[in-house]
């Protein structure tokens, strides 16, 4: 599934610049505990999460993941966004909660990383 | 009756590449930037992608838990003929059981540190699952020095 779909699906917006590459997206990995991520994701999966701290971004990018999608309609600070531009890792919001939208993308087909 | 040959001695090989970080105790904002600025390095030098994986995400843990638990450390990066090395050296409160903190779900976190998505107790462990080679050494109130290196081929 296309990272643009699932904006869609969840009704995200887009934090980060326009999505340079609309990368195909097969897994997701869901944890607001960042060595979860780094214990247990595979690389090219995409991270959903609560934490909009700048590790989040970090993580992303040691993991090789795609794009983040907070929950809640959290939203980064300006610093965070700089360092995911510079990752070019795309950041999300969705109003959703956690459950709800690993549901959706559950429902849809996208496997846990 | 000649000796058996000592097999286990190791000759030292060529360093191909090395820099030295600082990390500081504490400092949040900026935890994770040696772990990307390592990932730069390697990527530039053509290192394999799965070995640059596992090498980062063991190099964010241990950033993370200088940042978390030591005043100030020394992170070493060597890229070595057959493999990829980090020595990283802290000046802190050392570790008074070493077998309790590679247990997963030991810690001593903060509130802090859990808001910041670490402080679980995964962290040493983390890092061994990611190395060909770990190896730890405490001092209580003197500090803790982590050597670890993943294999290129």
């Amino acid at each position: 599934m296309r990272l643009s779909e699932i904006q869609k699906l969840l009704n995200c917006e887009l934090i980060s610049d326009a999505l340079s590459s609309d990368p195909d997206i097969e897994q997701c990995f869901a944890a607001d505990l960042m060595s979860d991520v780094l214990a247990y994701s595979t690389s090219e999966a995409i991270l959903i999460t609560g934490l909009s701290s700048i590790q989040s971004v970090h993580t992303a990018d040691v993991a090789d993941l795609r794009a983040i999608i907070f929950v809640h309609d959290k939203r980064p600070g300006p610093q965070v966004v700089e360092l995911a531009r510079n990752k070019k890792i795309p950041l999300l919001t969705t109003k959703l909660n956690l459950f709800d939208a690993c549901g959706v993308l559950h429902g849809k087909g996208l496997k846990g990383a | 009756m000649f000796p058996a040959p000592v097999l286990d001695v190791i000759m030292e090989e060529e360093i191909l590449y090395s820099e030295t970080f600082r990390i500081h105790g504490n400092d949040f904002e900026h935890g994770g930037e040696v772990a990307a600025a390592v990932k730069s390095v390697m990527k530039q030098l053509g290192i394999r992608s799965d070995v640059i994986r596992r090498l980062s995400i063991a190099n964010f843990e241990c950033e993370m838990n200088v940042i978390m638990y030591a005043d100030e450390a020394e992170f070493e990066f060597s890229v070595l003929p057959s493999q990829v090395r980090v020595v990283c050296k802290d000046r802190g409160q050392g570790i008074p059981d070493i077998g309790l903190a590679m247990q997963e779900g030991w810690s001593t976190a903060t509130q802090q540190m859990r808001e910041r998505g670490f402080g679980a107790g995964l962290g040493l462990p983390n890092i061994k699952r990611n190395s060909d080679k770990f190896e730890i050494e405490s001092t209580p109130s003197v500090g803790t020095t982590l050597r670890y290196s993943v294999n290129l081929e």
